[in-house]
């Protein structure tokens, strides 16, 4: 169990400090900050064991967060724990800063006590903390005896993340399929691995007690709905590039709210959705991923001092469709003296903080391709090691699911109020970006 | 040295710097970083060529990131051009830039090498120094083969500079740590060594650290240094405070430079010449006396800096060790530090004292301080304080003092740091034991010991007190009641119990007769605890359980019925489990006899070297303990435990083991017998070695089926039981007692001629014998384990009493000086005049590492090496048998056999006698007769023997007859 928690700035020092258990002492918070924060080599594993205390670690920008704890625990669930706190941060004042964290410490503390208890992860659903953990201050006086006795209720209760008696004029539901490719490509072309890993996050303005029932293309669906013999209309997809109809899920996990025995049992996903926003599920695929962009890249190394490089991009979707935000960086030797970059598109610029040249395209139709050339001046070096020639990497946002995922349906059933599938409505969004993508060069 | 001007501050650097200074975050510093690095690389590419001032800058950016931590590839060569510069700041900079990132690069150390010798041939002093400090500061062995021969010249030149003097003699300082072959002085000697007679006081503390580092290598060439250091010791020691100057520092003349030349004489003996000595001896006098003027400065650097003279010239009177007037007033000295305010004072005082206390002629006067120094381990704050306290009691303490010191780091102990528990735990061990007067005194301090720091008490110091207890009757009843009280208490540590468990084992007879400590009421007692216990000590009960059995036959049902529950004899673990089975089976099975021969009293053990003196040497590394001490130690050890009981009655033994067959019998020759064969092994086990250093299995059973055989073999000679007496190394001129195993040795000895005799840490003497007739001649090999040389080594042969007349014993000299890891060879003849029974004595005495060895052996020559074999018809050996019919003819003995009978091995055994074995004589072929003539110069005696094994009683008439 968690024995403490801490917040640090980038400088090592304590923003935030509750210790939940005896076992921890005051030192743990300089054994991090000497060991991990201020550690001469960079402590790359996100668990630290000093003196037989571990220390569970993530870092949010120039955040800090730590958990300690002397006992044998579930490293996956505090690192769940810790990612759900950011959340709940998130949720209540936006960017975690050491600002931020400063100016709401009496907030963080409250919430600390809140979803930790002697070190045990208790409720963390936003929706349900802020209706008794708000940033007005007390208002004991003026809340009656029933609406306290509903939040117990509904803290203790079977459905701990929606309370009863929520009404909305206009019933709607907001649905994104957020997706990240990431790949690695050999210089020729070769996909050496790729993967998708998707988020499936929903809003949701809906009143009463809905239930709600989500279906997608997975495979395993599909198929069984095959054998039923209903056979979806081919050709129908909207998607980029393939015409697939369903894809295959390697691993899939969900929030609190959806029926689990459901999932396993009839592979339906089935929940009576939080209020606000909430990430439904998350997931994870590998087989036939639509690759949006191809780099092409050409190295040529003209004697000790001088180097060139001609990269080229290609878009890989519909001509219909327009990527954005596509920024291509291009690393550079250690001892690069000067570089002179001549692009046909976009804006190139040698950046030496980064040892990297820089390559920004606002936007790109599908189907396209663009090139960049640039000519590298290096400086002898002492030094007989070659350069490592790091991958070219590449950022970007496309309209589409790489993964092929398409939302089939996404039914609303509120019995007992007077309002039908049909009078929900629904948005459906899918952006997929680029996480790490990289073509060896 | 030029100062930096203003308009030579770098302004980009100040900004660079204030930049990193600025960063939010590592991520924002390498940015930064990166950005300047690649802004260098396009300077210093660019085509048109740099001037020095913006060459400098980059080169300290360079310098500057790399101290951050980042690798710098390039920029050396700008560096090594700034060498070339006239400018001071620039050559600085790349002097600087060299001595941190130089790696051996082989054209670019060509280069600096060559900018170097340029600058130490230039004459201008500021850049000879510069360049010897980069030779320091780099230090590598290119530099040195470089260099080497230059810098001496340069260091004794008549026109050098005086700075460049001081550079010159740090630089060959450094260079001679690091490569010393490639430093030779030689030719320079005489003319370095008389650099101590320099001018200049600068020059003079530079050189004496080169004089010093270089007459520890190799003093016999430095020698003469002794008398100009002295003579210019007492210059500075007598020298009012303002003669010097700028090396007056706080009103103390030259302090560095009085502390060095202290150091420099701990290097060398006490001067022989003895104007020298004498004005040595003054000069320490003048500063002991000026440490009692009052202070000329309230300043702390003021007597800081008197502070470290003083301290280096005790540290020099006690290197010399020969002033007894001094050592005191040293002692003195430190004593009032003791209780000064100044807690490193108090610290300095404490540590200086602990070697005074070694000293012979200061022991008593530091004994003096012993109630400041209790104060002192008391109410010190700081816990280095007081562990030097400790230290300092443990080595102050003596016979006198024991029992208060004893007393005071009990009580100590008991609000003790952590951190030094276990040391002090040794050392009250080691002090108790040493010093003990009574027994009683000493078993009351180590339960008290356990009692308080029962975590602490390694098995080293439980196992000591049992074996004190075991070998000493006196106090076994004493120690039986005190552990039976101690274990009385609520909560009682594991170690206490295992000692408890292991003395009422043995000796709970003593105290069963008061019935408030009946045997039911002991065994429930320590049952009480059993359940507390680790699996170890679970064992060590079981054992003491059995043990109960043969002492109280009343507590057998009991034990048995504890031995048969579930918990015991279904126990998971295997060792707990097959004692609880065996010990009921032995208990339900054996006769009350062989009960009592099974579970008879721990024979004593044979005196070593205390093993928890070996683990605090271990423990606080070589030279804590000084050797002296141990050895005294030792010496007043060896007298207390042994007392008057050394010796024993060592002939009735040689002869009553003459006549075994069987000289290496063990206890468990018992596993002859059917009914106990199950429950051997276990009997052994409960021969456990308490003194094995290695004895990490406390008791464990499979290593105690081969029991160990110097214990046992003293049990089957039923005397040496109270020979726990002279230690292996005994300092003293006089020849030592015989050590308590040679006779154990001799029976070794008895049915073979070579082997090896003898054995410790540092000698092994091994033996090789022939003999014919009434003559024999006899090999030693002594041999030197260690890797040191024995000095004045020397053997004496000796006939003890009536033995003079009965043998004649010639022995040739050996050799004085065994060198380390050698051997030499020692011829003795002897000759048998008439029969005799005791064995003569080989005294050996010689010095290792300063400490005189001396030990005595008996050589092992006995009467029937002197047999001659006879071959005999059966007729006529009976015929002679029933001729000797007188009873001073004959000797009968019946002994029970110790081992099991083979016959081949009997055989074996009797042939080794010496006498010719007679097959086909005897009518019963179990028998063994035997026949044989001691040869004497006096007579003949033909003897003959007969062995008639029974196999059903185990029991072996033995007929001897002589005519």
């Amino acid at each position: 169990m968690i024995g403490g928690l801490f917040i640090y700035n980038h400088k090592g020092e304590v923003l935030i400090s509750r210790v939940y258990r005896d076992d921890i002492g005051r030192n743990a918070v300089d054994a991090f900050r000497v060991n991990v924060i201020h550690a001469r080599q960079q402590v790359r594993s996100p668990v630290t064991n000093i003196a037989r205390t571990s220390f569970f670690h993530i870092k949010r920008s120039n955040i800090w967060l730590a958990a300690v704890t002397k006992q044998n625990v579930n490293a996956a669930m505090v690192f769940e724990f810790l990612y759900k706190m950011c959340d709940v941060m998130t949720a209540y004042f936006g960017k975690i800063s050491e600002e931020n964290i400063k100016n709401n410490f009496v907030l963080i503390y409250e919430l600390l006590d809140e979803i930790l208890d002697f070190g045990y992860p208790q409720n963390s659903e936003t929706g349900a903390l802020k209706t008794f953990i708000t940033q007005q201050g007390i208002k004991g006086q003026h809340q009656t005896k029933e609406e306290q006795s509903q939040i117990t209720s509904q803290v203790t209760g079977q459905i701990g993340w929606r309370r009863e008696g929520i009404k909305y004029r206009r019933n709607e539901l907001f649905l994104d399929v957020l997706e990240s490719v990431n790949l690695l490509m050999s210089p020729q072309g070769q996909v050496l691995s790729a993967h998708v890993s998707g988020r499936v996050v929903m809003k949701s303005y809906l009143s009463g007690m809905p239930e709600c029932k989500f279906g997608m293309n997975d495979k395993i669906v599909i198929d069984k709905q095959g054998k039923g013999g209903t056979t979806d209309d081919p050709g129908k997809s909207e998607l980029g590039g393939s015409g697939k109809q369903s894809i295959a899920i390697d691993d899939c996990t969900f929030h609190q709210c959806v029926r689990l025995s459901k999932f396993d049992s009839e592979r339906s996903i089935s929940f009576i959705p939080p209020d606000g926003e909430y990430e439904l599920m998350r997931y994870r695929t590998t087989k036939d991923i639509i690759l949006p962009f191809r780099v092409i890249p050409l190295v040529r190394e003209v004697g000790r001092t001088k180097l060139e490089v001609k990269v080229v991009i290609k878009s890989n979707f519909k001509p219909s469709l327009l990527a954005q935000k596509i920024e291509v960086r291009i690393p550079t030797p250690l001892n690069t003296s000067g570089v002179q970059v001549i692009c046909m598109k976009g804006k190139a610029k040698y950046k030496a903080s980064e040892n990297a040249i820089v390559w920004k395209i606002k936007r790109m139709a599908g189907m396209k391709e663009s090139q960049i050339s640039a000519e590298i001046e290096l400086l002898p070096t002492n030094d007989k090691k070659k350069w490592a020639r790091p991958p070219i990497s590449m950022n970007f946002e496309v309209p589409f699911a790489p993964s092929g995922l398409k939302v089939r349906y996404l039914k609303v059933f509120e019995s007992k109020l007077n309002y039908s599938d049909h009078d929900v409505i629904k948005w459906v969004r899918y952006i997929g970006r680029s996480g790490i993508y990289e073509t060896r060069c | 040295m030029p100062a930096v001007s203003k308009g030579d501050g770098m302004r980009g650097l100040a900004v660079f710097i204030s930049d990193i200074r600025n960063c939010k975050s590592k991520e924002a510093e390498i940015k930064r970083i990166n950005k300047e690095l690649a802004n260098i690389r396009s300077k210093f590419k660019g085509d048109k060529a740099l001037d020095g001032y913006s060459k400098k800058k980059y080169v300290c950016k360079l310098l500057f990131i790399f101290l951050l931590g980042h690798d710098i590839d390039f920029g050396h060569m700008e560096a090594v051009n700034l060498l070339s510069s006239n400018k001071y700041t620039e050559k600085q900079i790349g002097y600087l830039f060299i001595s941190v990132l130089v790696n051996s690069n082989s054209e670019l150390i060509r280069l600096i090498n060559n900018a170097i010798k340029n600058d130490l041939s230039s004459r201008n002093p500021t850049f000879m120094c510069l360049a010897l400090h980069c030779i320091a500061n780099v230090g590598s062995r290119e530099m040195a083969e470089a260099f080497a021969g230059e810098i001496p010249r340069i260091l004794v030149a008549g026109d050098t500079m005086d700075s460049v003097k001081q550079s010159a003699a740090l630089c060959l300082l450094r260079l001679y740590k690091t490569s010393p072959d490639l430093v030779l002085m030689g030719e320079w000697t005489s003319r370095v060594v008389h650099l101590l007679n320099d001018q200049h006081m600068g020059v003079v503390t530079a050189a004496i650290s080169l004089i010093t580092c270089l007459s520890q290598k190799n003093p016999d060439e430095f020698k003469t240094c002794v008398s100009l250091a002295v003579s210019r010791l007492s210059r500075i020691v007598s020298s009012a405070s303002t003669d010097l100057q700028d090396y007056t520092y706080y009103f103390v003349p030259a302090p560095w430079l009085s502390c060095k030349l202290l150091r420099l004489l701990q290097c060398y003996p006490p001067p022989e010449d003895g104007a020298v000595k004498g004005r040595l001896v003054e000069c320490l006098e003048t500063i002991l006396n000026k440490a009692q003027e009052p202070p000329k400065s309230k300043k702390v650097q003021h007597s800081n800096a008197k502070n470290a003279i003083l301290f280096e010239a005790i540290s020099l009177i006690i290197h010399y060790d020969s002033e007894p007037n001094l050592l005191v007033r040293a002692c003195n000295q430190l004593g009032q530090f003791l209780q000064h305010r100044e807690t490193n004072l108090r610290y300095l005082a404490l540590e200086s004292m602990c070697t005074l206390a070694s000293s012979e002629f200061s022991h008593e006067a530091v004994k003096t301080h012993i109630e400041t120094v209790i104060n002192a381990l008391k109410t010190e704050r700081d816990v280095s304080v007081r562990q030097r306290a400790a230290d300092l009691l443990y080595a102050m303490c003596d016979r006198s003092n024991a029992k208060q010191i004893v007393a005071e780091m009990l009580s100590y102990l008991e609000t003790a740091d952590y951190s030094i528990r276990e040391e002090m735990v040794l050392k009250v061990a080691i002090l108790a034991e040493k010093y003990a007067v009574d027994y009683s005194w000493y078993v009351d301090t180590i339960l008290n010991l356990i009692r308080i720091a029962g975590d602490y008490v390694s098995e080293e110091v439980w196992y000591r007190v049992i074996q004190i207890v075991i070998n000493r009757d006196d106090v076994q009843g004493y120690a039986a009641k005190t552990v039976f009280e101690a274990l009385q208490a609520p909560a009682c540590h594991e170690n206490m119990v295992k000692v408890g468990g292991y003395i009422l084992g043995e000796f709970g007879n003593l105290i069963a007769g008061d019935p408030r400590s009946s045997p039911l009421v002991q065994f429930n007692l320590l049952h009480s605890k059993f359940h507390l216990c680790s699996v170890p000590t679970r064992a060590l009960l079981l054992s003491a359980y059995i043990k109960f059995i043969n002492l109280f036959p009343e507590t057998k049902s009991t034990i048995q019925e504890v031995l048969r529950s579930d918990s015991q004899i279904r126990n998971s673990d295997v060792e707990l489990q097959q004692r609880a089975v065996e010990y009921l089976k032995l208990s339900s099975i054996a006769s009350t006899d062989v009960l009592a021969t099974v579970l008879e009293e721990m024979p004593p053990f044979p005196e070593r070297e205390s093993s928890i003196l070996a683990k605090l040497k271990k423990k606080k590394g070589p030279g804590a303990v000084s050797v002296n001490e141990l050895e005294e130690g030792k010496r007043e050890g060896g007298e207390l435990n042994g007392g008057g009981e050394r010796g024993g009655d060592n002939s009735a033994i040689a002869t009553s083991n003459a006549s075994t067959p069987s000289p290496s019998a063990d206890l468990l020759g018992l596993r002859a017998g059917p009914p106990v064969t199950a429950a051997a092994p276990s009997a052994g086990s409960l021969l456990v070695d308490v003194f094995s250093e290695a004895g990490v299995n406390d008791d464990g059973f499979l290593r105690d089926l081969e029991p160990p055989t110097e214990s046992s073999d003293s049990l089957l000679a039923e005397g040496p039981g109270d020979s726990d007496s002279a230690p292996p190394s005994v300092v003293s001129e006089d020849p030592a007692p015989p050590l308590p195993e040679s006779n154990e040795l001799l029976n070794k000895f008895v049915c073979k001629n070579n082997g090896v005799l003898f054995e410790n840490q540092l000698l092994q003497i091994g033996i090789k014998s022939e003999y014919r007739q009434n003559l024999g001649r006899m090999y030693l090999f002594y041999g030197n384990k260690t890797s040191v040389q024995f000095v004045t080594f020397s053997t004496t042969v000796t006939c003890p009493g009536e033995l003079q007349s009965q043998l004649n014993v010639q022995s040739k000299p050996v050799e004085p000086l065994i060198e380390g890891g050698a051997q030499v060879q020692q011829v003795i003849n002897i000759e048998c005049l008439t029969d005799f029974s005791d064995a003569p004595l080989l005294n050996i005495k010689f010095r290792y590492g300063g400490a005189l060895q001396n030990l005595t052996l008996k050589l092992p020559v006995t009467i029937n090496k002197f047999f001659q074999p006879t071959e005999m018809a059966s007729h006529d050996f009976f015929q002679r048998w029933k001729q000797l019919s007188l009873p001073q003819q004959e000797a009968q003995k019946i002994f029970k056999a110790n081992h099991a009978m083979d016959t081949e091995v009997l055989k074996a055994k009797l042939l080794g006698l010496g006498m010719a074995l007679l097959e086909n004589v005897d009518p019963n072929p179990e028998n063994f007769v035997c026949a044989g003539v001691i040869q004497t110069k006096a007579q003949q005696v033909g003897s003959l023997l007969r062995l008639e094994p029974k196999r059903a009683s185990s029991d072996v008439p033995i007929n001897r007859a002589q005519q």
